[in-house]
């Protein structure tokens, strides 16, 4: 647990540091091409002889920003459209539903493609795109928790008590429901940061030379078997952040349980 | 006596540290229905798994003996204990509706329990089809061919006790048989296991909390607490001298008409937990009469009449004066006559709420659930109107559409003269003050996430009547003492109370923003009867306090006699009846209200029995049955009966009646 929270506080500060830290990783240096580690490039160097070590800091604030706001931006959309749907039903529900529908008739990438594209390049319209297809899973679950949930006696006991509708979404049916939206947001994170990578390859992202991790990855999958190292690197990256994320995710679900939480009662 | 056909000696059973099941002596003879009786986590259930020696993976049976036919089944090995199950001894529960395979249909569950024990391929749907109709299942060749989930709770319990009868067993476990059913239904249950006794000679144990239940079938009874055995005795010697404090205390917290003006007993504290030695009698915190040595010296089995054996020392012959133990003394409680001639305080009339039925891709309307179909009511300031009738009929709907909380299809609800159908949420917040609830079941009405105090304080905060945390905390401290709760447990969370605690949190939640009003759904229906009493008391104390109107919803007649001032009674959406509470309860009009008054079982067993038994489930009601709908089971049905839905008769000026065979007063 003290090891998620410290591996994602690495790699926030570096993110949020690295104009500092970094000197020049879109220099190209022809001498090094594909190079193992070496002084000055400890992860070694690109096909074009850049470090490394710096495009992978300088890409942890495009990855860190699309990963976490995407998620932020679907699951905040999501949740609340399908708590509402569930909760309210009606006319509310059924137009929501009909949303989901619609979003899910499409693949979601082509979908992602295709509102990138309207907006236009540049990271914060991708994190709309990319948000805009996210939603509908999240929209999903919550419903379908909503829809259980608004069964329960304590959300009748809570409109008998006069409590209105946004009250009641979130004092009594969103904490009950957070714990598989925490599960789909933590793996969310690492999808949006691999979604980036597709975007960015067809020019709707971040734009060359400048470096993520998902661009670090697709550049290195062709030097495969000449350099390895440029795919595990921002790989492995993306591992720790996608793992630590999860765990945090499980910590926080356990935290919001007060039954686990106070022990003694089975 | 001749030898016994089941005998337990000091069966002991663990769950981890918890000893549930300690030292228990039981003898059955044959054909004989025996009764374990007492509360919830008294160890009864444990008991009937240890005889099965079907306990969860952490129970063990420590020691003992259970002997069948002088065999111990405790020393057969796994394999011949499996030949026992179903032949000799076979089990049902409580729950059929999670004890039968919901994707098997009822013949091929039946049929497999017969091969298991009969073999012979041929006979087995001849005798599939004989159980079904040994059980009273109508057309069973259809039946057979149903799933589960077409059944009613009723039809289901009879095909567990088919299934349980496949082997020809000599005794038969039935774990709260019926406490999942209706009342008639569960007359219905009860009568059937008498019959297939006195056909086959089968032997009973029947688990039970219910002392009607009890008085009205098992020849013997056993009093379980805290695991262990505290008195038995034939049931006729027990009802007429109960003998341990324990048994007393929970026949005094029975709710009947004839208490009425007092309080009911209640036992105070709760069951002490398990997992600890006991060097003194188990009862002896929540016992009235306590002497000095029940902490030290655990009480022996003492003779309290013929057969009839008690665990307690005020049983001690060395102890004068014991056979007098004078009753505790009842409180009296001082009834205020409030609002009887009063104007209503809320009116509605002919309230429907319908529910349409969907179905198809295009979720077309394919039909209504008439679950609330043309309701008329008074509640008059201070006064209790229950509302009773059997699962199903509508009477939690027409709670919560009274508050506003379902929309109703039509008719109006008048509070104080104001129309309060078809106002939003809205609008019907200036009303929520006035208009509370409390439902049946206190766990899921409590948000688990939040801290008793804020619970409590939801409404104040909503409605704005405290702004600030530490105001409204005040306040639910107060009102938690208010219900009988320590203030402190403003600071806890839900889950850490028991059931009646749990009830009383919520009592306090719909007390705080002082309402005149409360809807109170099956408030007890999930608690023990002396916790039930409890509750009982705290709402007739909170009455006379605070000028309180219950609209009281149950099913429990018993509960009716003893809180409400008038009843309605409903059948499938419809007041079948209604009127003043001795009216509809002492000179019932309506063959429904008879039937259901003479289903209730009476915890005493010489009184006679009326044995007006229904036939059948009540109908769905999305197809009510023309004309009155209570004339497929009725049984004084005339032909006209079909024709119309009978019109309100008054019988007086308050009772009315909607049956053809009533003949109008006045
Ligand atoms: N599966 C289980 N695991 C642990 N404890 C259990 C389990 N089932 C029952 N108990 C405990 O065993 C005791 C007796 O339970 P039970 O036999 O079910 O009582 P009753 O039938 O009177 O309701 C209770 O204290 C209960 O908490
Ligand atoms: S032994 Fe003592 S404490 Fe126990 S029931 Fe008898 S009088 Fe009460
Ligand atoms: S109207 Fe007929 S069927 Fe209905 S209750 Fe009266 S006698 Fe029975
Ligand atoms: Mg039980």
């Amino acid at each position: 647990m003290r090891l998620a929270v410290v591996v994602l506080l690495i790699w926030i500060g570096a993110a949020l540091c690295a104009p500092w830290l970094v000197e020049a990783p879109n220099r190209v240096e022809l001498k090094t091409l594909l190079a193992g580690p070496m002084p000055g490039a400890p992860l070694g160097t690109d096909a074009l002889g850049r470090p490394v070590h710096e495009r992978l800091l300088i890409g942890a604030r495009v990855s860190l920003l699309v990963g976490f706001g995407v998620v932020a931006f679907a699951a905040a959309l999501g949740t609340l459209l399908g708590l509402a749907a569930g909760l309210l039903g009606g006319w509310v529900d059924r137009l929501v539903v009909r949303m989901i529908d619609l979003f899910l008739a499409f693949p979601g990438i082509l979908l992602a493609i295709a509102l990138a594209g309207l907006l236009g390049p540049g990271v914060d319209n991708l994190v709309i795109a990319l948000g805009m297809v996210g939603w509908v899973g999240y929209a999903r679950l919550a419903r379908a928790q909503a829809l259980t949930l608004a069964e329960r006696e304590h959300v009748l006991a809570a409109r008998a008590l006069g409590c209105g509708t946004w009250r009641i979404l979130w004092r009594h049916l969103l904490p009950l429901a957070l714990a598989p939206l925490l599960v789909e947001a933590t793996f969310g994170i690492a999808a949006a940061i691999v979604a980036e990578a597709g975007l960015s390859f067809l020019g709707l992202g971040i734009q060359p030379p400048d470096a993520s991790w998902g661009s670090m990855l697709r550049d290195g999958v062709s030097y495969l078997l000449v350099a390895p190292h440029l795919v595990i690197a921002p790989g492995v990256a993306l591992f720790a952040v996608t793992l630590a994320v999860n765990l945090l995710g499980d910590w926080l679900r356990d935290r919001l349980d007060v039954r686990a939480r106070s022990q003694g009662v089975m | 006596m001749s030898a016994p056909l089941l005998e337990v000696e000091g069966l002991s059973t663990t769950i981890g540290a918890a000893r549930v099941v300690d030292g228990v002596r039981l003898e059955l003879a044959r054909g004989e229905t025996f009764a374990l009786l007492g509360e919830s986590g008294c160890g009864k259930s444990m008991t009937a798994l240890s005889l099965m020696r079907l306990l969860p993976p952490a129970g063990r049976i420590e020691a003992g003996a259970v002997r069948l036919d002088g065999v111990d089944l405790l020393r057969l090995s796994e394999a011949e204990m499996r030949r026992v199950r179903g032949a000799r001894l076979a089990m049902i529960f409580q729950e059929p509706q999670t004890s039968l395979n919901p994707v098997m249909r009822i013949g091929a569950q039946i049929a497999e329990a017969v091969r298991l024990h009969a073999g012979a391929a041929a006979a087995v749907d001849a005798r599939v089809l004989e159980l079904l109709r040994a059980v009273g299942i109508p057309d069973p060749e259809r039946r057979a061919r149903e799933y589960p989930h077409q059944l009613s709770g009723g039809m289901k319990q009879r095909v567990m006790i088919a299934m349980a009868l496949a082997g020809d067993p000599e005794l038969l476990i039935a774990d709260e048989p019926t406490t999942a059913l209706d009342v008639t239904i569960q007359a219905q249950v009860l009568g059937l296991l008498k019959t297939l006794q006195q056909q086959s000679g089968l032997a009973v144990l029947l688990i039970t909390h219910d002392l009607g239940v009890v008085a009205e079938t098992a020849e013997r009874l056993a009093v379980m607490y805290a695991g262990e055995i505290v008195e038995t005795a034939t049931t006729a010697a027990f009802f007429a001298a109960p003998a341990h404090p324990y048994s007393r205390m929970l026949l005094e917290s029975l709710p009947t008409a004839d208490k009425r003006g007092a309080r009911l007993a209640a036992i105070p504290g709760r069951v002490p937990p398990l997992d600890r030695a006991f060097t003194g009698c188990r009862f002896v915190e929540r016992c009235p009469r306590a002497l000095a040595r029940c902490v030290e010296q655990l009480p022996p089995w003492h003779e309290a009449g013929a057969g009839h054996w008690v665990r307690c020392h005020l049983w001690d012959a060395d102890l004068v004066d014991t056979a007098t133990v004078a009753e505790p003394a009842v409180a009296e409680g001082e009834q205020v006559p409030v609002g009887e001639d009063a104007a209503p305080l809320l009116e509605v009339a002919d309230l429907k709420v319908h529910f349409p039925i969907h179905r198809g891709v295009l979720r077309r309307v394919v039909g209504q659930v008439r679950a609330v179909d043309g309701v008329s009511l008074r509640l008059r300031p201070g006064r209790t109107l229950a509302l009773v009738g059997e699962s199903g009929c509508g009477k939690t709907t027409a709670g919560k559409a009274l508050l506003q909380l379902i929309a109703p299809t039509a008719g109006s609800i008048r509070y104080q003269g104001h129309e309060l159908a078809g106002l939003s949420h809205r609008r019907m917040r200036r009303f929520r003050k006035d208009l509370q609830i409390i439902f049946q079941d206190p766990h899921a009405s409590m948000n688990p996430r939040m801290l008793v105090g804020d619970v409590i304080g939801e409404g104040l905060q909503a409605l704005g009547l405290a702004r600030t945390r530490p105001e409204r905390l005040r306040r639910a401290a107060e009102l938690l003492e208010l219900v009988g709760m320590p203030g402190a447990a403003v600071e806890r969370y839900p889950h850490e109370f028991s059931g009646g605690q749990r009830q009383r949190i919520c009592i306090a939640r719909a007390l705080a923003v002082d309402p005149r009003v409360i809807v109170c759904d099956e408030p007890t229906s999930a608690l023990d009867v002396s916790v039930q009493a409890q509750i009982l008391n705290l709402l007739k104390d909170l009455q006379a306090r605070l000028g309180l109107s219950y609209l009281f919803i149950t099913h429990d007649l018993s509960v009716v006699a003893y809180l409400a001032h008038e009843v309605a009674v409903m059948y499938l959406g419809r007041v079948v009846e209604q009127g003043r509470v001795e009216e509809v309860l002492e000179r019932p009009r309506h063959p429904y209200t008879r039937a259901l008054l003479s289903a209730v079982p009476v915890a005493d067993p010489r009184a006679e029995r009326r044995t007006l038994r229904l036939e059948g489930d009540m109908p769905s009601p999305s197809a009510p049955p023309p004309g009155c709908h209570f004339h497929p089971r009725c049984p004084e049905a005339r032909p006209e009966c079909a024709l119309a839905y009978p019109e309100g008769r008054a019988v007086s000026a308050t009772h009315r009646v909607h049956c053809i065979l009533v003949e109008a007063e006045g």
